[in-house]
């Protein structure tokens, strides 16, 4: 079974947000998602100072069998990216909830978050697509 | 009823199940695409091992009766009167404009008697090829109930050693009938992973025993169609409908081995097979396409369908394979590129998600085939 931590919120598009302490909102795909996805062999991520709506395409993640668009599951400006994942995108499949984090935004509204999923209706959400 | 919705199995379904294997409708058929291994994994244990795939969702045909060989050559450009029986032999069946309606492979069990195994996706169309095309003495007879397993990898000689021990002396692209178990298979030393391996005919009804023992041995671990992928584009494979279809000729597709230097113009049996006209023309004048491997620079996978661009950037070409090549550690894609961007060495582009990706055009196979030829 794949885990869905509860202090996260979800979009039904399998990316997750923390909200940090800082104020800002990490973004990284669910383990379901890495699960479904298979091995991880590129990250293309947002850049730096990029604004972003929530829906808009942030990035894309390639397994070795196909590519999957990343969306903005809340709005804000890009202040920091995982380049790590540029030589190590296996991380995504390993830790997906921490080292293997996508990008770091800094929120226009954080009662965005509000619109996405707690972590229970998100494993509903999975189990039945 | 819906017909879309009947979806096929084969007799390995409830093990592939049992394993863990994440199931994915392919050619009609429900088939694992990996194991909770995964692809990477998968791939690099049947490069190092031996990995055991279910491909009986490929078709199994027996062609048989009087004249049988050289009916057949008419369909396809090889040379089967030189084929010694359980001798087999890649083919292509041409079409009348001389592209590719399908590619399989043709083993001679007899003097009048041939075994074919032709792609999931063509063989209902295979079928009724063969059936329109050869004479009503020919017998076409579907062996729908059989299974095919491949175990292939450095190590699967030694499971087949343990097994059926006279299956070893067999070399590349030779078969023999063996007994596995009790139970009578045809075994041939072939494959299309670029390795060493086997592929075993057995019947329906005995495949998920003989899958089993076949894992009981440490070294061999079940494959996905994903690894069967991987390993067979960085072997420099083509795969049917994506490296070569109805529209591309075997010279195209740089496939003229398999058409048999007899049957070539000024060969002793020159042409007598479907639209030799046309594949004849791509051998004497040469062709404005060729398929060509593709080594990316860098870390994006480029897929199928990208767009190539010569550094003047113009269109050169189209991707028609892609991904990523565990053993290489590195995106790879095959494609066909305009004749004069060909040259292996060639720096194109490959265009994905509007960006450039650098891409050097490179001989097939990616990795060194590994066939046991004695």
């Amino acid at each position: 079974m794949s885990q869905t931590p509860s202090e996260l919120k979800y979009a039904s598009s399998h990316e997750w947000a923390r909200l940090e302490e800082d104020g800002t909102v990490t973004i990284g795909i669910s383990d379901h998602a890495q699960e479904a996805l298979g091995d991880v062999v590129f990250v293309e991520l947002p850049e730096l100072g990029d604004r972003l709506a929530a829906g808009d395409e942030a990035g894309v993640v390639e397994s070795v069998k196909a590519a999957s668009d990343i969306y903005a599951p809340i709005g804000g400006e890009v202040i920091a990216i995982n380049d790590a994942l540029e030589d190590e995108p296996e991380t995504v499949n390993s830790d997906p909830y921490n080292d293997g984090w996508f990008f770091r935004l800094q929120p226009d509204d954080t009662t965005e978050l509000e619109n996405l999923l707690g972590a229970e209706d998100y494993a509903e959400h999975c189990a039945e697509e | 009823m819906n017909q879309k919705n009947t979806i096929l199995t084969t007799p390995l379904h409830g093990l592939h199940v049992e394993l863990g294997g994440k199931m994915m409708p392919f050619a009609g058929y429900d088939m694992p695409v990996q194991f909770p291994g995964g692809i990477i994994k998968e791939h690099q244990h049947t490069r190092t091992h031996a990995g055991l795939f279910d491909v009986s969702h490929m078709g199994q045909l027996i062609v048989s009766g009087p004249d049988v060989t050289r009916e057949l050559e008419r369909l396809v450009p090889v040379d089967l009167e030189a084929l010694a029986v359980n001798q087999q032999t890649y083919a292509v069946f041409t079409n009348t404009e001389g592209g590719i309606k399908d590619d399989l492979i043709i083993t001679r069990f007899a003097d009048d008697e041939f075994f074919l195994v032709v792609n999931a996706a063509c063989k209902a169309q295979d079928t009724a090829h063969l059936r329109e095309q050869l004479s009503d003495d020919i017998k076409i007879e579907t062996l729908a109930s059989r299974a095919l397993l491949a175990l292939q990898g450095p190590t699967a000689s030694n499971v087949m050693a343990a097994l059926a021990p006279s299956t070893t002396e067999l070399v590349f692209m030779r078969g023999c009938t063996a007994t596995i178990s009790g139970v009578e298979c045809y075994v041939t030393r072939s494959g299309y992973t670029g390795e060493d391996g086997f592929e075993i005919s057995v019947p329906g009804a005995e495949a998920d025993a003989i899958a089993r023992i076949l894992l009981n041995y440490a070294d061999v671990e079940p494959i996905g169609l994903g690894a069967r992928d991987s390993l067979r584009l960085e072997a420099g494979l083509c795969l049917y409908g994506h490296d070569m279809d109805d529209n591309t000729s075997p010279v195209e597709a740089t496939l003229l081995f398999s058409i048999s230097k007899s049957r070539r113009p000024r060969g002793a049996k020159a042409g007598g097979f479907i639209g030799a006209d046309s594949v004849f023309g791509h051998i004497e004048n040469g062709v404005t396409r060729k398929r060509r491997g593709l080594l990316v620079q860098g870390r994006v996978p480029v897929r199928e369908g990208a767009e190539l661009f010569d550094t003047e950037g113009q269109v050169v070409g189209t991707v028609t394979s892609g991904g990523f090549g565990p053993t290489l550690q590195s995106p790879i894609a095959l494609g066909y590129v305009a004749s004069r961007s060909a040259d292996f060495g060639t720096e194109l582009f490959a265009l994905v998600r509007g960006k450039q990706v650098p891409v050097i055009v490179a001989k097939t196979p990616f990795i060194s085939q590994r066939y046991f030829r004695g």
